[in-house]
């Protein structure tokens, strides 16, 4: 018979770690592999330094007129006179705070997220958000002034197309996915309709439409808000994504699962809502914020029915006849506010994805 | 000695899966308290019985009444069934985004609308039956197969169900686990719940089954009390079964 000693652990060998080793096997292992180094780092040298040397060493931060931009780099100038347009269109100066709550109130919302712990009170929260910020910059009651939308613009309006977008088109989307999964075949077939004739058509058409076509429907005079349109048309656009999206989760979710909720006894109500949504979510997390990543972005189109998105602001406001010539300038500042928004968003998905994955076998 | 009264009854139950027969003939009546252990060889239809009867599975042909409700596509009848009836699978269909405590709360407090506090009381009570009162804040997938085996037993307990099912309840688990599940089914068993056991495990059959059933190709070939059904296999295919799983 043989007796084995107990073997106690040792550290890895040193050769196989630390930052030199790294170098080696990712940037230089194959020839090829050296080739694609080189030419990235020469392709850095080209665009960085002029874009450095224009953005910030050259440019112009200080003052307040054309003039002041005199050293042939970027005139920040621009930007800085105009921020507030950028920041919210026509939306008049002097009540300008109510929006800054709203922001600030987002914060609020989201400490407390981080204290409640029930999902349910949390969608109440969040709906009672959306309400109350809605009501605040509207305004028009308690003799709060009333700011109609046609001032609405900027920044502001672009996220709240965005999330407005979203938060309306979610529960549609969750329905019409459950619709598509359903074993009745009425209901079955009125989502599969409606999701893919609304995912055959481009959203410029159905903005169009729902501008246009929408009062039709109503009886002459009766004006419709020209944002409520837009928003009616995203959300419906929107929702079909959503149900996509939310069905790939569902798909995912083993058979298991619906069976061992109908035999404790749930409804098909219960089963949906406590069971499988909560896992088919999590497992459609990373889709639904590339959605809402593509809707944020989208959001660029109202500018065709004639509403005032951020970047719709920068083109008025690079057209301004005495700031002409500086267009550069407001692209480069929209894509960086774009690219923050989506960044950050696309951070928090990661962060989600993180966090939920404990639960998923 | 356990009463006769009839707590499921099976008659002439006929199932296909489109055009495959998969379940043919099936009579069987089991009396309350009486603990049934079905066996048989892969695909003979065991699984597809015993869902037949919380109605996980709809049939074409016969009837099945539990605990005096026939079983019919009607939502109030299936509830009140499921209410009586408690089911065990093989790979344990925990919730893996709910703690412990949550998976045995969800029915109580949604399906019984048993207060929160109340439900929580019975769930600890359970979980303590089955030796895992110290997890019950973790999620499933924390635990190892036997422990999430033993939690959906409490799980399913928690209702105070008069039958439970269970199919293949030990199939899934690693050979060292399969004691700690069984040690807790054995122990079900000396109460009054009625059981039908879909299992291999001959030992457990022998030493807690009223009557063993053995299927195959969709029907009851024999049934009989352990005794019998070991030493005296009537029909060649049970005697052929019985070679192969006490083989080695
Ligand atoms: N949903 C289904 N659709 C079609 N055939 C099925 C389905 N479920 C089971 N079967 C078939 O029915 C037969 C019996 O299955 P099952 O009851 O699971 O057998 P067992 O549990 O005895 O192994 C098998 O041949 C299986 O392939
Ligand atoms: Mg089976």
């Amino acid at each position: 018979m043989a007796i084995y000693n107990k073997i106690n652990e040792r550290k890895a060998p040193s050769n196989t770690k630390g930052p030199t080793v790294w170098i080696r096997e990712n940037l230089f292992s194959t020839p090829l592999n050296v080739a694609l180094t080189i030419l990235g780092i020469m392709v850095l040298f080209w665009v960085i330094p002029p874009f450095v040397k224009w953005a910030y060493i050259n440019a112009n931060f200080a003052g307040t007129t054309r003039e002041d931009c005199t050293s042939g780099g970027a005139c920040w100038v621009f930007i800085r006179m105009k921020i507030d347009m950028f920041m919210y269109g026509f939306y008049p100066s002097e009540l300008r705070w109510r929006i800054n709550t709203v922001y600030g109130l987002f914060f609020v919302l989201m400490a407390a997220f981080k204290y409640l712990k029930s999902p349910l009170l949390k969608v109440a929260l969040a709906h009672v958000y959306f309400i109350v910020g809605f009501l605040l910059v509207h305004g028009g009651f308690f003799g709060i002034e009333m700011v109609p939308t046609d001032k609405w613009g900027g920044l502001m309006l672009t996220i709240m197309v965005a999330a407005v977008g979203i938060v309306c088109a979610f529960p549609i989307g969750v329905l019409l996915a459950l619709g598509r999964a359903s074993h009745l075949p009425i209901i079955k077939s009125i989502s599969v309709t409606y999701i893919e004739f609304i995912r055959g058509v481009p959203l410029i058409t159905i903005l169009f439409m729902s501008s246009i076509i929408l009062p039709l429907f109503f009886p002459e005079g009766v004006t419709f808000d020209k944002l409520l349109r837009a928003l009616i048309g995203i959300a419906m656009f929107e929702a079909a994504y959503i149900a996509e999206n939310i069905r790939g989760g569902l798909q995912s979710i083993p058979k298991g699962q619906f069976e061992a909720a109908d035999a404790i006894g749930l409804s098909y109500w219960q089963k949906m809502f406590l069971v499988i949504l909560p896992q088919a979510l999590k497992v459609a997390i990373p889709n639904l914020l590339s959605v809402a990543i593509s809707l944020f972005q989208d959001t660029t189109l109202v500018l065709i029915i004639g509403l005032f998105d951020l970047l719709a602001m920068v083109r008025l406001s690079a057209a301004d006849s005495y700031w002409l010539g500086y267009e550069t300038e407001g692209y480069v500042f929209v894509t960086f506010i774009f690219w923050f928004f989506c960044y950050s968003m696309s951070t928090f998905s990661q962060k989600l994805e993180k966090r939920f994955n404990t639960n998923l076998r | 000695m356990k009463d006769r009264k009839e707590i499921i009854e099976i008659k002439n139950l006929n199932k296909w899966y489109g055009d495959f027969h998969v379940l043919k003939d099936v009579n069987l009546t089991i009396n309350k308290g009486e603990i049934i252990v079905v066996c048989g060889p892969s695909g003979s239809g065991k699984s597809t019985l015993i869902r037949c009867i919380n109605y996980l599975e709809q049939f074409q042909e016969g009837s099945i009444i539990v605990d005096g409700i026939e079983l019919v596509n009607d939502v109030k009848k299936i509830k009140a069934i499921r209410e009586e009836v408690a089911m065990v699978f093989q790979h344990f269909n925990l919730f893996p985004h709910l703690t412990i405590l949550d998976n045995l709360t969800l029915a109580p407090i949604w399906v019984k609308k048993t207060p929160r506090k109340e439900a929580e009381a019975t769930a600890m009570k359970y979980l303590e039956r089955v030796g895992i009162a110290n997890q019950a804040h973790k999620y499933p997938n924390q635990l190892s197969g036997g422990q999430q085996q033993r939690v959906a037993i409490a799980r399913s307990l928690c209702k105070n169900p008069k039958i439970m099912l269970f199919d293949e309840p030990t199939s899934a688990l690693d050979p060292e686990m399969v004691a700690e599940v069984l040690d807790v089914m054995i122990e079900l068993a000396r109460e009054d719940k009625t059981m039908v056991c879909v299992t291999h495990e001959m030992g457990f059959a022998k030493k807690v089954a009223d009557r063993i059933i053995f299927m195959d190709a969709g029907q009851i070939v024999e049934e009989n009390t352990p005794e019998e059904f070991f030493q005296n296999p009537e029909s060649d295919r049970l005697k052929l079964f019985l070679e192969q799983i006490l083989s080695h």
